[in-house]
Order: C-alpha cells, then structure tokens, then sequence
C-alpha cells in the first residue's frame, strides 16, 4: 500500500503538474484565436478530471507498481517461494495476491485524485502568470465547468484501470517459468498488456459515457 | 519389513509421463508412522518428482498416493491444505520468503494455522531456531544468510507446527559435515522421540545411512531396490553396489539421450555457438 500509494505521490505530482500546465498553454493557443480564452480552465478541469488524469496516473503505475508487482511474484515462483507457501497450507493467492489487489483499488483511484488537484493547480499557474486570470476567476471557472459526473467517470476510470493493472501484474508473476530470463520476460509483458489493456479500455469507457450522456 | 505398523503414506501403482517419458513408472510403496525412509537415486532419476507427488503439488498420471489414509490425488485445494496442515516440507533450497525475517518465517505456519498469541509464537520460533542452532537470527532477512543457514532456518520452518510427517528435499546438501550430523541428529531425535516420521531424498550417503530405517533406490522410474541400511550396504544388486560407493563404472547409465528426456518438446534445439552472441546481445 505504501508502495503503489505514498511512494509514487512524488512522480504523480510532477507529471500532473507537467499535464496541467501543458493543457492550459495548448488550451490557451487554440482558444485564444477563438477569442474564447476564458474557456481555458473549463477545458484543463475536464479533460483533467475525465481523461489525463486516470489515464496517465495509470500509466505510471503501470511503469512503477505493475512492473514490481510482476517482478516480485515472478521471483518468488522461480525461487520456489510459491510453492513454498501451498505446501504450508497457505494460500499464495489470499496471502500474496489479494493484499496487492486491495491496496491497488484503494491506491490507484487516490493518486488520481491527488493528480487531478496538481494538474488543476499547474492550469492555474498558467492562467495566473501568463493569461489575464486571477485566482478566484480561474477557480471558479473551473468549479463551475465541472460536475460530479465528471470526477465520477474519472473514478470509475481509474476503478477499472486498477482491477485490470493488477490483474495483469499478478497473473504475469504468479506464471513465470525459467529463471531470472523468465521474470524479465513475464515484468515486460506484463508491462505492455497493462498499457494496452489501459488505454483500449479507457476508449470503450469514453464511449459508453459518451454515449450514454 | 514393518507389516505391523500403521502406514502413513500409501503409493500404489504411481504412473507420471512427461510428454511420452515415464519418470515415474509404476512406484508403489509405503511408509509406517515412526520410520525414516530415505528415497535415493542418481540426479534425474525421479526423485524429486515422487516427493513432488507426495506432497500434492503434481498430479500423477495415474496411480493413487494416500496420505494419513486419505487420497490427495483427486483432492482440491481446500482439502489438500487440510492435510498440507500435519506435515512439513524442507525445500532444498531452503524456499525462504526472501520479503520476511528468519523470525517471521519460522512463525509464518504458527501465525497462519494456530490461535497461539504472539508471545507464545516467538516463544516456539527461538525454540525452534535454538534446535538449527540459530539462536539469535530472528531478525536477520534470508537474504543476509548463507545457503546453509537457510537451509537450517526451512527446517525450523518445516518444524513450527511439530507436524506428524517431516518431508526433506536434500536436508544435508550444501552444508559443511559438523552442520549435515547435527540436522541428522535432529532427524533421529524427532523420528526416535517424538514419533514422527520422516521421508528424505538425498543422494548423500553418509547422512542416509545415518538416519534411515529403511531405504529405497530409483532408478530409470522404477524401484531398484529397497530395504534396511544393512540390506543396502550389503546388496549383490551391481546398481545400488555402483551408487552407495560412488563408482564412475557400472551398470547405471551415465547418458540420457534427447529422446529419453523429453520433458520439454517444445524446445528446439539450437546451435551452441552462438550462444556467445545471444548473451552479449542482451547484456549489452
């Protein structure tokens, strides 16, 4: 939990800092020659809320806990470590698996919270230093723009993301064979289905909101 | 042999194919409450996999394997680990959880399967460790120890719960002589004191005849022979005469083709000179 959680806070801001004040540069780009630059916080808080922040939380995760988590099962399977623990009675799958599937749920969908309030705060930085906002503006705007339907797709987003990340990296791990060789193998794999598994979903999800709004 | 002792382990008929290999080729055999049972054999001649089978973690192709009368071989997991629960495993390797301390590992059984507080759980796990002599290791990580010690420390592990049955995957492999006679008479202490009973795979002599009261000898699937260290030491049979003195002429096979060791027909042989460029390949 410390692990997937409070040790990637740091990268998570960074990198949603990074988005934010991005989005608000482009948003101001564009917009700007729409004479509508007042929709730059709108645009930054939803996209935010809806897209970027679930799905590059997620794949930083992904890169950070996914990958250790594969790499981790995977090494005690080749060390024998699992088996280890059947022959004892205990069940690898409630000691090993579900704890990192639970602190995965709970973890997950909170650094994406977390995320969301940097990359608004890295909008405002934009929007305050370089664009005509003051502080109150941009957050009202941005408060106004948003509805709860949006953190909550955002959520059930992130839900998701975490329950397949997971799912991947244990599954991955727990069926490792051959040695150091396989474990490089299996974190890699592991790896690239999450990603792909991630942003495929994220696209079907969009869709059914989307359409279903 | 023991005919009146009640048997705690029934194989009967045991058949286990890799592919079109039989390494294990109709084993039946028993073990009484009380005995030692020392199962030996060259590297490869199924050793591992008949205690794979006793333990539950394969599945035979045919046969049956009773353990404390009950057939684990068409048991699922749920049942399995209530049987699991009144033996011990010693891996070769020791299979520490390199995540724990030594402490934790030797309490792991006692924390999963017992009511036992904490104070009473340490009390056990230095008991425990003080019989490996590793007194005041607890807190060290697997890690931090030597091959040996881990060993040591899987023993106090397997021993945690004072189970009934005590299965040992080369007990006495890697450790220096002093340490292999005192884990052998640990093993004659618990077998000879507390009743259990004890099956071990080694291919270390001196320990096996230290320690058993009955031995068996694998060869190409089947049994080659069996009985009593005395019945061993003096057997006409040239194979296990070959193996107890550790001859490099005589009649046990020192090749295995390709064909006989087909556990993986998926691998495609390939050329080995160019193994220099495939591990360059990838550590550069």
């Amino acid at each position: 939990m410390v692990f997937i959680g409070v040790r990637a806070a740091p990268m998570v801001a960074l990198t949603a800092f990074s988005v934010g004040v991005t989005l608000a540069m482009q948003a101001a780009h564009s917009l700007e020659q729409l004479g509508a630059d007042m929709y730059v916080p709108d645009l930054v808080m939803v996209t935010l809320l809806r897209e970027m922040g679930p799905v590059l939380i997620a794949v930083i995760v992904i890169g950070r806990s996914g990958s250790a988590v594969a790499a981790e099962l995977g090494t005690m399977k080749v060390s024998e470590e699992i088996e280890a623990l059947e022959v004892m009675a205990i069940n690898p799958i409630q000691y090993l698996v579900v704890p990192r599937f639970l602190a995965m749920l709970v973890m997950l969908p909170a650094l994406t919270i977390f995320g969301n309030y940097i990359g608004v705060f890295g909008g405002w930085a934009v929007c305050r230093f370089a664009l005509d906002f003051n502080t109150a503006g941009y957050v009202l705007r941005a408060l106004q723009s948003a509805d709860t339907w949006d953190l909550y797709s955002g959520m059930i987003k992130s839900g998701v993301f975490a329950w397949i990340v997971i799912t991947i990296a244990c599954n991955a791990g727990l069926h490792v064979e051959g040695g150091a060789e396989g474990v490089g193998q299996s974190t890699t794999a592991s790896v690239v289905q999450a990603l792909l598994a991630m942003l495929v979903t994220n696209a079907v999800l969009t869709g059914i909101f989307f359409f279903s709004a | 042999m023991n005919a009146n002792g009640e048997s705690i382990i029934e194989v009967v008929d045991l058949v286990r194919k890799f592919g079109e290999r039989a390494v294990l080729d109709d084993i039946s055999l028993s073990v009484y409450r009380g005995e030692t049972l020392v199962i030996m054999g060259g590297s490869g001649c199924g050793k591992s996999t008949l205690l794979r089978h006793m333990i539950g973690s394969m599945k035979p192709t045919s046969g049956s394997v009773k353990i404390f009368g009950e057939e684990i071989t068409t048991m699922n997991e749920r049942e399995i680990a209530s049987v699991r629960r009144r033996f011990g495993m010693l891996f070769q390797s020791g299979a520490l959880l390199a995540s724990l301390t030594v402490g934790e590992n030797v309490a792991l059984p006692l924390l999963q399967h017992t009511e036992k507080s904490a104070d009473e759980i340490e009390e056990i796990v230095k008991q425990k460790l003080q019989m490996v002599g590793l007194t005041g290791f607890e807190n060290l990580k697997p890690a931090e120890i030597s091959g040996g010690m881990k060993k040591r420390v899987g023993l106090a592990r397997a021993l945690a719960l004072d189970p009934e049955l005590l299965f040992s995957d080369e007990p006495t492999s890697g450790l220096d002589p002093i340490m292999t006679a005192v884990v052998d008479q640990l093993t004659l202490k618990l077998t000879h004191g507390s009743h259990m009973t004890a099956v071990v795979v080694s291919h270390d002599m001196t320990s096996a005849f230290r320690i058993a009261t009955r031995m068996i000898m694998l060869g190409r699937g089947g049994i080659v022979a069996q009985g009593t260290p005395d019945e061993i030491r003096t057997s006409s049979n040239p194979e296990v005469h070959q193996f107890i003195n550790g001859e490099a002429d005589g009649p046990v096979p020192l090749n295995i083709s390709q064909e006989e060791h087909d556990d993986h027909p998926h691998v495609r042989p390939r050329p080995l000179v160019a193994a220099r460029a495939r591990f360059h390949h990838k550590t550069s």
